[in-house]
């Protein structure tokens, strides 16, 4: 029994355009060091899958460049490994009747050789806006065992948590865990069990719904696969029990890495045994200099250090200044701050330049934001 | 199949390191750890490719499990080439003979085809004992420039400590006209960095003539030097300036660590222009934890802090607990300091465990450093003397 991967790395990119405007859902840089797409990629290496597709369509250039040649996720194969798959066009399409893929299924569709070409037994499905540590095997043998025609790993959560999003779809399951329902988010109260949009079904099954969705032109996977099989074939839920958490906005991103400080995340998540795999980047270790404050953060090798840092997250290569305060704030790679700065409840992306005694500042539920390359 | 390389490099790492004592019991020297993240031999490797050399053959013979896998195929340090890269070079069994590497230059000589299937017109000479960073392709350059058939790199040391080195005695020009090892009236403060350029055709025959002689000891900075030196070859030194450090005792290793720290430091390893590379790890980032203090100090990924460290530099994945205090050591990879544990002046080899409450070296300074070697436990509540050595 062999499995195969494909991962969507453009689903989702709209919840987040502040982040997603020159990358892929699957390229935002994520945790410090990772970017979104590492943890869907390490569920699958760490349960020996070894053959994984990468479906993309737009803005992939920075998905490239972390990929390289999968080496890092121990992916660059003669046999099998990591294959972009990016759309199709012909020259003689392209700008007049090329249209480029826009739903799941069109996208799962476009990604057709690579699943009849792939040998393998079963397909797992996964998206990039989930962040846990999941043992995918298990889901794979439950499958199997359960003979069932696809399995959805479904989590409950709570709609009264704070950080609970409605953007997701919610799964009604009766006996033997058997999907019954799958809607969009109704505003019940209490515990719902959520799809995190993580799927296995047979290579040959996966064969038929491309080729029954090209014959009708379906292209909608949860109406036209899911929903129109719910009572034909059984559908199964799989519990995952897990820590779990999904990015749908940048106040959920925000909110998400704010959750990583705590002990039951970082526990969660980045295990001994089942490491989370990303692009290995030749940094220094960090310097903490003296008169560093450093209270409950996660810090990436590169940085230095010479001001006060607390529940924040800084990524490779930031250097905070002397004086300097920074609190409950997301610094990504290389944002440079200078002396005496005051900065609370804010994201930079990439090479943020934030020069000395500015006083930022946004509210957890609603960050400040600044682009890649700005300067404040 | 083997393209011409102007200069093959051959990197001595086979030495035990006997006065790292518990630090070498189960691995070479080369492959000790420092500043955190690096092994020793990090340097000449990184050495090696930011100066465009690309053909290394590594000789090992120590303990080489460890240093064989953290090599691998080269990749971190960009020596994974399809013409060169970097090779390990074992002693192996002839089809006349079978023989350890007896000495420096008879490890280089049983390796003489390595060198010459490359077509290499000049061999550049290293040891894996040293922390520095150098253009080695500029000494190259000298070398060539001065038509010699030997070049030796040298650095000026106080001339009270030159004693301790092999001295070389030159010209204003660079020839050498007097080696003398470890000399006790020295009359140069120029000391050998055991890094030697030569020109390819000469070393094969020096290290021949030296290979018959059965009264030699094979070594270079013994037999080969004088010997060449004798003959009246061209030979040059090449004079260095930088940082340079010898990591061969405890006291020089923590040291070198500590050169690491503070706001400019001795040795900057995050300058881009000369960046060394080591082989990296999927960790996650440093949690540094609500009541942790962490001071003057550089880490890596994988460490969680929740005590205090001041002065220290840690490598991966090291766990400092609550109310630990931890000062003036050197920490390496996956070694927890359990809560309330004290350490002060010592180098905690890998994994090892220093229970609650545990005392270590409590009047510990900088001339009396103390080791725990690897794997080792330290109980519960117990003292462990300032200046001990746990193996």
């Amino acid at each position: 029994m062999t499995s195969a991967g494909l991962i969507f790395s453009n689903i989702h990119d709209n919840c987040i355009p502040e982040m997603t405007k020159l990358r892929t859902m699957a390229s935002i840089p994520f945790g410090g060091r990772y970017r979104l797409i590492d943890f869907a990629l390490s569920n699958m290496v760490n349960s020996g899958i070894t053959n994984i597709g990468v479906i993309t369509h737009y803005n992939y250039r920075s998905l490239l460049d972390h990929i390289g040649t999968g080496k890092d996720w121990d992916l660059a194969r003669r046999s099998g490994g990591i294959k972009l798959i990016p759309p199709y066009v012909t020259a003689y399409q392209n700008g007049v009747t090329g249209r480029l893929y826009e739903s799941r299924l069109e996208a799962i569709i476009n990604a057709g050789s690579f699943v009849s070409k792939c040998q393998a037994d079963y397909i797992v499905m996964s998206d990039c806006d989930v962040v846990l540590n999941i043992d995918m095997s298990k889901v794979i043998e439950d499958h199997v065992n359960s003979g069932a025609y696809m399995t959805v790993v479904t989590k409950k959560l709570n709609t009264k948590d704070r950080h609970f999003d409605s953007n997701v779809k919610v799964v009604t399951t009766g006996e033997n865990n058997a999907i019954t329902d799958i809607a969009n988010f109704k505003p019940e109260k209490g515990e719902v069990e959520i799809s995190t949009n993580i799927m296995v079904m047979s290579r040959r099954d996966l064969e038929e719904v491309i080729s029954t969705a090209v014959s009708h032109g379906f292209t909608d996977f949860t109406r036209d696969v899911i929903r129109k099989n719910l009572k034909r074939k059984l559908i199964r839920a799989h519990h995952y029990d897990g820590w779990y958490a999904y990015i749908s906005s940048l106040e959920s991103y925000f909110a998400i890495s704010m959750k990583l400080l705590t002990k039951e995340a970082r526990e969660g998540l980045f295990k001994k045994d089942r490491r989370i795999y990303t692009k290995l980047r030749n940094s220094a270790p960090v310097k903490y200099l003296e008169g560093a404050k450093v209270k409950n953060s996660l810090v990436a090798d590169g940085c230095v250090i010479e001001g006060e840092v607390e529940n924040s997250i800084l990524f490779r290569g930031v250097h905070v200044g002397k004086g300097t305060v920074i609190k409950n704030s997301v610094l990504l790679q290389d944002t440079y701050v200078g002396n005496n700065a005051d900065i609370n409840c804010v994201i930079t992306d990439k090479n943020v330049l934030i020069k000395d005694g500015r006083t930022l500042s946004g509210h957890e539920t609603m960050p400040f934001f600044i682009g890649k390359g700005g300067t404040v | 199949m083997f393209k011409k390389k102007e200069c093959v490099v051959m990197l001595l790492a086979g030495g035990q390191g006997s006065r790292l004592y518990a630090l070498t019991t189960k691995t070479a020297k080369p492959s000790v750890s420092y500043g955190g993240k690096y092994r020793i031999i990090d340097f000449p490797l990184s050495n090696c490719t930011n100066s465009g050399l690309d053909t290394v053959g590594v000789l090992t013979q120590y303990q080489p499990l460890y240093l064989n896998d953290y090599i691998g195929t080269g990749l971190p340090w960009d020596l994974d080439r399809t013409f060169g890269g970097v090779h390990i070079l074992p002693p192996y069994q002839g089809q006349g003979s079978a023989d350890w590497y007896k000495g420096t230059a008879n490890a280089i000589w049983q390796n003489m085809e390595f060198i010459n299937r490359y077509d290499a017109e000049y061999v550049l000479i290293l040891s894996g004992d040293h922390i520095y960073k150098m253009d080695y392709s500029e000494m190259l350059d000298y070398h060539k420039k001065k038509g010699a058939d030997c070049t030796i790199a040298v650095i000026d040391v106080p001339i009270e400590e030159a004693s301790r080195f092999g001295i070389m005695t030159a010209t204003e020009d660079g020839e050498i006209y007097k080696f003398s090892e470890k000399p006790k009236n020295p009359d140069s403060t120029k000391a050998s960095m055991g890094i030697y350029v030569f020109t390819k055709s000469k070393l094969e025959k020096y290290l021949r003539e030296d290979s018959e002689n059965p009264d030699s000891s094979y070594d270079f900075g013994k037999n080969v030097i004088p010997a060449m030196l004798k003959a009246g070859e061209k030979m040059y030194a090449y004079p260095f300036e930088g940082y340079w450090k010898d990591v061969g005792t405890i006291t020089s290793l923590w040291e070198a660590n500590m050169d690491l720290l503070g706001d400019s430091p001795a040795l900057d390893l995050a300058d881009e222009s000369w960046r060394i590379y080591s082989r990296q790890y999927a960790m996650s980032p440093q949690y540094i934890g609500e009541d942790a203090s962490v001071e003057n100090t550089t880490m890596t990924a994988g460490c969680e802090i929740y005590g205090k460290v001041r002065n220290c530099v840690l490598g991966h994945g090291v766990r400092i607990e609550k109310d630990a205090v931890v000062e003036n050591s050197v920490i390496m990879d996956n070694t927890v300091i359990e809560e309330g544990a004290q350490v002060y002046y010592s180098i905690v080899d890998a994994d090892v465990v220093i229970g609650k409450g545990a005392v270590i070296a409590k009047d510990g300074n900088k001339a009396n450093v103390t080791v725990i070697g690897a794997d080792k436990k330290i109980k519960d509540g117990d003292t462990v003397e300032a200046g001990a050595m746990i193996n």
